[in-house]
């Protein structure tokens, strides 16, 4: 026979439990909301009011499949203060120009597919099998104080993004050049789509994989 | 005299069915009882008696996507369809030039990039083929794997197998290259990481049949060049010129070299 005490002691822990799990659900719906508000109020463009600079934008085109460099004047976030703003800034722009109607490389979204850019110290060089994958590929070359960047795209970009090798991997190559390009700092490149791994961009273009700027350069485009 | 020339017959079939037993173990050993049938039940291996033949020439054919996964699509037309229709037209072409050829799939069914490879990387084959169709860009466009060469390794990782085919992978691109645009394809090569490509122990393109003609037509327009039974007959043809052209080891484009 239970003691009397023991099924109401039982009975209190089992509904303690049950408000915890409920709180704790909701603080996590809170704290997400709060992420994706934060998200969202987050300037998709740098604010007009600051100096303009010029920044190099690697643009793609289809017709050769070749990257041209193309300097514009924009109101960019310092480099000291905010690199991953100034970076995003940056980016923003480039797939502006994707999605212009005249584009040579149309692709739909515009600035508000780069969510976030992260520059981070690149990870130190060694020569362990846990850092030499092809989803881990180290800089090895890179100088000390060199940087990885991390790109979060937004679902709906990738899932609009058009099918195909060349159009993904000049969307790829595009976006690590200008980095490269603006940030020279920038050794390596990593993508997220919603903050995720994504196997491909739209079904070709690996996005497990690091990218290095130094091996971005422009696709060789033959002509008959 | 009479019973040396029976005697010279057997030590003949005997010599005939020991040289079966590389290319034909099993059958050969289980026939070694019933001398002269392992020449009619097995392929002939090397011998003294015979010229050397050359290695067995293989190549395999990937058409990308298929079943759920339609890759690229714009109203009624699926990429997985393209892909395989230029396979079948492809294995064709290279059956009649006497060419092996291994195909990932044969029907609409979706095959996952591992087997894919599986399937590639079993066949020990000269030349590997990923066959995709995009309503982007124009004409064909060739890439190869942008993975940095390596040298062969005893164990070699398997998302970096394709690392130590590299230079040939590009070798393969440089004829296929000539091959399309002597047929006045536009062609564009490039590099690239895609998975399965990066995963192939052989030489391996992944080739992109795109519209022909001005880029920025509508999607209706790039259709019906992809779904052009003419053009696809063209770009298939191109590249089934290009394979027995890598196999001629005359051309020194190493299809030839181990």
């Amino acid at each position: 026979m239970i003691p009397r005490y023991q099924t109401v002691l039982f009975v209190l822990l089992l509904a303690a439990s049950v408000i915890m799990t409920v709180l704790l659900w909701r603080q996590l719906d809170r704290a997400h909301q709060h992420m994706l508000e934060g998200q969202s109020s987050a300037p998709t463009q740098a604010p007009l009011v600051a100096p303009a600079e010029s920044a190099t934008l690697m643009v793609a085109s289809d017709a050769d499949g070749s990257l041209q460099p193309r300097v514009l004047s924009l109101p960019l976030p310092s480099l000291d203060a905010n690199p991953g703003a100034r970076a995003r800034a940056i980016l923003g722009r480039l797939l502006d120009l994707y999605a212009a109607g005249d584009s040579a490389h149309p692709v739909p979204g515009g600035a508000a597919s780069i969510e976030q850019v992260y520059l981070l110290p690149e990870p130190a060089n060694d020569s362990s099998p846990s850092n030499s994958g092809p989803g881990a590929t180290s800089n090895k070359n890179a100088p000390n104080g060199s940087q990885l960047a991390v790109v979060n795209l937004s679902g709906s970009f990738a899932a609009s993004h058009p099918s195909g090798i060349e159009t993904e991997t000049l969307t790829v190559l595009s976006i690590c050049a200008t980095l490269h390009a603006n940030l020279p700092r920038v050794g390596s490149v990593r993508f997220l789509v919603d903050g995720q791994q994504h196997d491909t961009l739209a079904g070709h273009a690996d996005l497990t994989r690091t990218y290095l700027t130094s091996q971005a350069v422009p696709v060789e485009g033959v002509t008959p | 005299m009479r019973w040396t020339e029976p005697v010279a017959r057997v030590d003949e079939r005997r010599r005939l069915a020991v040289t079966q037993i590389t290319g034909c173990p099993i059958l050969a050993t289980y026939l070694f009882l019933w001398l002269g049938w392992g020449t009619i039940l097995c392929n002939p291996a090397p011998s003294l008696a015979q010229a050397p033949q050359p290695p067995h020439y293989t190549v395999v054919l990937d058409a990308a996507h298929g079943g759920d996964d339609t890759g690229g699509h714009s109203g009624n037309w699926a990429e997985k369809d393209t892909t395989l229709a230029l396979s079948v037209r492809l294995r064709s072409l290279l059956a009649a030039r006497g060419i092996a050829v291994v195909t990932t799939r044969e029907a609409n069914t979706n095959i996952d990039p591992v087997h894919r490879d599986e399937l590639a990387n079993h066949a020990n084959a000269q030349a590997c083929i990923s066959l995709h169709a995009s309503l982007s860009g124009t004409g064909v466009h060739l890439f190869t794997s942008s993975l940095p060469p390596a040298q062969p390794a005893r164990i070699q990782p398997w998302r970096t197998a394709q690392a130590p085919f590299i230079n040939r992978s590009l070798s393969l691109a440089g004829v296929l290259n000539s091959a399309l645009q002597h047929a006045g394809l536009h062609v564009i090569l490039g590099r690239t990481s895609m998975p399965v490509v990066d995963s192939m122990a052989c030489p391996a393109i992944a080739i992109e049949m795109s519209p022909e003609g001005v880029p920025g037509g509508s999607d209706h327009t790039a259709v019906d060049s992809l779904n052009d039974a003419d053009y696809q007959a063209r770009v298939a043809e191109a590249i089934a010129a290009a394979i027995v052209e890598w196999r001629s080891p005359a051309s020194g484009t190493g299809a030839q070299q181990p």
